[in-house]
């Protein structure tokens, strides 16, 4: 598969960073920074259900001006090492960039994209948390699932032309969308998604797993185990949140993930017990995005 | 080395006959380091009396290191005389600051503005230096290295390690300890509270066996709960603080400005003694007072 130019990563990179977040995570920044008793922790559940917000909060605190000894992750580390109310601030100067549109020219449904993010991230965490052997971080894994499609959301905002066709090939086709992108654009979400967060200094066992969300020959990590089973069983027809626009096959689990988390899919999702909050959360974030932007 | 307090109030001016005894300007610390160099922490409006001093040692190269950007720690920088005299060096030391995306430049060139301030930034004579400062990375100044760990406070907030031959200070600048932003049994409490040890006691370490602690003690524990999240410490977290140290004196600073002088040794004297203080010396830092070590 042809990689990405450097001179594209950096293209992308730098449009990612002017790029505006999730409708209802602007309207909630903008209510919470009026709030001068605003709870932290509020703060703290709206930049974490955002890929856009994360990648950029987490991109910033890991440059190299504050030079951490690891890098940080999650918005909870990001708090204690540089500070509340600065991190309140930066939210809000991305807040004020705007709001992605929920139509976009690729066609591509933002409020899916974000459901789907946000599902495959509580599944991935809460996978760790049963199934993890190794001290795995389950908020690692919930970072990967909400991050691992950043690459779709990319390509709606700023290649539309070559991803609607993709997807339209993936519906006419029936195949997977990773796999259309390689054929329509040459490179997929999952490489474009794992050159992003690379060159923003995230650590690479996440990159890793990013890039490698629709290769299960290659894992050897708990996160990688964690998110494609997440990413999987996100699309599960007990969990299916839309019937529309559905091009993703669940793909059958390898054997070794079927020995590791102790079943198929079906199974799985039988152990993980009763799923409706982890969906009805999600869906009110995603959701309530359509209402904050009319 | 010697240290030397130009200003110990703490978030604006308060000048008057209750304050008289320990002084109404804000921050501002002088560092005379072993082989005579200048170290200034936080240019408060206590920098401009010290200037008036310094006129008389003209060339001068000062290394002023910045806390943050707030502005008593900052608004007696476009009055720090040396800056406008050509001849002088000025290196202003500071943290990026991921909101603007500016270094300590910013410092200047904000306050410097005509409806500010009547010099323009590009009229300040002196040769300026800013140098954006890291968390760990060592400044080397002659025999001196000085390390910045970053603390906790609204902005970004970097406290500094002076070593000298043997001989240590740390200044805080603005700091409060950091609190939990969970309660006790909801999710993410136990895993906040991990980072919240964790960033302790690397700041304990940072701060290891410190001739001299120099402190944000702001609050007494009666105000602080109404002033959580403001940034500042109390007495009594600064006291806690020195000892998981190992600090040898410990200096309480940024005093409230509304408190008055007999306020302040009465809420000290309180806090002292609900420690036990054998191997600490604990004192106000008062403007004007220096010591040696």
């Amino acid at each position: 598969m042809a990689e990405l130019s450097s001179e594209l990563n950096k293209r992308l990179s730098d449009a990612v960073g002017k790029m505006p977040a999730f409708p209802k995570s602007v309207q909630r920044i903008l209510e919470l920074s009026r709030d001068l008793n605003c709870p932290p922790k509020e703060l703290v559940s709206v930049i974490e259900k955002d890929p856009v917000m994360t990648m950029k909060l987490l991109h910033i605190i890991n440059s190299a001006y504050y030079s951490f000894p690891k890098q940080i992750t999650s918005v909870n580390q990001a708090i204690v090492f540089i500070g509340l109310n600065t991190i309140k601030n930066m939210a809000l100067s991305f807040a004020v960039i705007g709001v992605l549109p929920q139509q976009n020219s690729a066609g591509y449904d933002m409020q899916r994209y974000l459901m789907h993010s946000l599902v495959t991230a509580s599944l991935a965490r809460i996978l760790c948390q049963k199934f993890n052997k190794d001290g795995t971080d389950p908020g690692d894994c919930s970072l990967a699932g909400l991050l691992h499609d950043f690459g779709k959301v990319v390509f709606a905002q700023f290649m539309p032309a070559e991803f609607k066709l993709a997807l339209s090939y993936s519906a006419e086709h029936k195949v997977p969308l990773h796999i259309a992108e390689q054929q329509i654009i040459g490179v997929d979400h999952s490489e474009v998604g794992a050159m992003l967060v690379e060159g923003w200094k995230f650590p690479k066992n996440l990159s890793y797993a990013i890039r490698s969300h629709h290769k299960p020959e290659f894992f050897n990590s708990t996160l990688q185990c964690c998110l494609y089973v997440a990413d999987q069983l996100s699309q599960h027809k007990s969990l299916n949140y839309s019937s529309s626009n559905n091009y993703e096959i669940v793909e059958e689990l390898p054997p070794a993930l079927v020995a590791r988390f102790g079943g198929n899919l079906d199974e799985i999702i039988v152990k993980l017990g009763d799923l409706s909050n982890v969906m009805a959360e999600a869906q009110a974030f995603a959701q309530t995005s359509k209402v904050a932007q009319t | 080395m010697k240290i030397k307090f130009w200003g110990v109030r703490g978030s604006i001016p308060s000048p008057g006959p209750y304050t008289q005894r320990y002084g109404g300007n804000t921050t501002c610390i002088e560092v005379r380091t072993d082989d005579n160099e200048l170290i200034i922490l936080d240019g408060g409006t206590g920098i401009f009396t010290f200037a008036q001093q310094l006129l008389q040692e003209l060339p001068i190269t000062a290394h002023i290191f910045n806390t943050h950007s707030h502005w008593d720690h900052i608004q007696g920088l476009p009055f720090f005389i040396p800056i406008f005299i050509p001849g002088n060096t000025i290196h202003l030391y500071g943290a990026f600051d991921p909101i603007s995306g500016a270094g300590p430049e910013r410092i200047m060139n904000i306050q410097m503005q005509y409806s500010y301030f009547p010099v323009r930034e590009a009229e300040m004579r002196s040769r300026i230096h800013y140098v954006t400062v890291m968390p760990h990375e060592v400044i080397k100044i002659g025999a001196t290295s000085i390390t910045p760990t970053l603390l906790s406070h609204p902005v970004v907030n970097m406290g500094y390690r002076i070593n000298c031959n043997e001989k240590s200070i740390f200044f805080t600048g603005d700091h409060e300890p950091h609190y939990n932003i969970y309660e006790p049994g909801e999710d993410g409490f136990d895993d906040y509270q991990a980072l919240i040890e964790e960033q302790r006691l690397s700041i304990e370490a940072a701060m290891k066996g410190v001739d001299v602690l120099i402190a944000d003690s702001s609050y007494t524990l009666d105000e602080y709960p109404s002033k959580k999240g403001w940034g500042h410490g109390t007495f009594d977290s600064c006291i806690e603080l020195a000892q998981a140290a190992n600090a040898k004196i410990l200096y309480c600073t940024h005093h409230e400005p509304t408190r008055s002088d007999d306020d302040l040794e009465k809420v000290f004297a309180e806090a002292v003694a609900r420690h036990d203080c054998k191997n600490l010396d604990v004192r106000l830092a008062r403007e004007g007072d220096e010591i040696f070590i």
